[in-house]
């Protein structure tokens, strides 16, 4: 049993301690700007995780160009620029809005608009007391009174 | 049968839709360098180090740059297509060679044999960020304005030399 715990520990020790290089910063300003960037930038080797949490040589690298950049003075929307002007906005987990992406951040709004539309023409069309044929209910009542007539 | 027509409608447009996303490589990101400039640099060459050569420099001509590395093993299946593309004799092939020991570079172009006009080092990858490259190999085809005009991710194979990378290239040379 203490083999499984130990295995299941070294399975599970790796994802929890991805990044390994040291930067030292010169505030916690930019620090906390860097592990904002490397949280918010995807690697694009392994697509599904970001930079910080990729062991990937690229992301590697481009950890390097983040603090890099960062401390010569750059500002964080600088860097993404930078990433974005060579990746694409693939990079960015957070996509940018603008143009090309107005219908990815306003298309669910839109839809739910829509939806809500849809949903109370419904309610109200169901609300609504019958219209009746008027001619058709008195030839009904007719029949009904002659059939008593009748008998 | 009419109330049913919108629904089905639309859920063969959603059928539609997610099968044109399933023939999609999400592997392969489009390039925001296509029809842009050609990222600068000026790197020594592989066969001779003193010399070095920029994007400049090839101003004026078609050519080809192709990522590689000696620890690459799909470069190695590749290699057959762009010896292939050299043998057309129609644009300069660069090399770029991307994070590698030199000597293991020089020693795998001794092993597999040469198809670039000359190679260019790129030691630490810092040209590698900034032509975007994340996979090696990649390929890219610069026309004869300086622009990035296609590229490939991925080893190029027989067909998508035959299909993509050729068709470029001769519309390109004009």
């Amino acid at each position: 049993m203490t083999r499984f715990i130990a295995i299941f520990l070294v399975l599970f020790m790796g994802t929890a301690q991805a990044v390994i290089e040291a930067y030292e910063f010169e505030s916690a300003q930019t620090e906390a700007e860097y592990n904002q960037l490397i949280k918010e930038l995807r690697c694009l080797v392994c697509q599904n995780q970001n930079l910080s949490g990729s062991n990937a040589e690229l992301a590697q690298d481009l950890r390097r160009q983040t603090y890099t950049m960062l401390s010569r003075g750059d500002s964080p929307a600088q860097v993404v620029e930078y990433m974005v002007a060579r990746y694409g906005d693939f990079v960015i987990y957070r996509p940018q809005f603008k143009s090309s992406t107005y219908l990815l951040w306003l298309g669910p709004f839109l839809l739910l608009i829509i939806v809500l539309y849809l949903v109370i023409r419904k309610l109200r069309g169901s609300a609504r007391p019958l219209e009746v044929n008027q001619g058709a209910m008195a030839e009904a009542r007719n029949l009904l009174l002659r059939e008593d007539d009748e008998k | 049968m009419i109330r049913f027509a919108a629904p089905l409608g639309f859920f063969l447009l959603l059928v539609a839709l997610l099968g044109y996303g399933l023939s999609l490589d999400p592997k392969k990101v489009p390039s925001p360098l296509i029809d842009k400039s050609a990222p600068d640099f000026s790197l020594p060459m592989l066969d001779a180090p003193s010399r070095k050569l920029a994007p400049g420099d090839l101003l004026g001509q078609v050519w080809v740059l192709n990522v590689w590395a000696s620890w690459c093993i799909s470069c190695r299946a590749e290699h057959a297509i762009i010896t292939q593309l050299a043998r057309e004799n129609l644009v300069t092939i660069i090399g770029l060679n991307y994070k590698d020991q030199p000597q293991d570079a020089v020693n795998w172009l001794q092993q597999f044999g040469n198809p670039y006009t000359t190679s260019l080092i790129d030691l630490d990858g810092r040209v590698g960020i900034d032509w975007g490259v994340y996979g090696v190999p990649e390929t890219f085809i610069i026309g004869a304005d300086g622009n990035i005009r296609y590229k490939h991710i991925g080893p190029v194979t027989q067909d998508s030399l035959d299909n993509k990378l050729l068709p470029v290239i001769r519309a390109l040379l004009g």
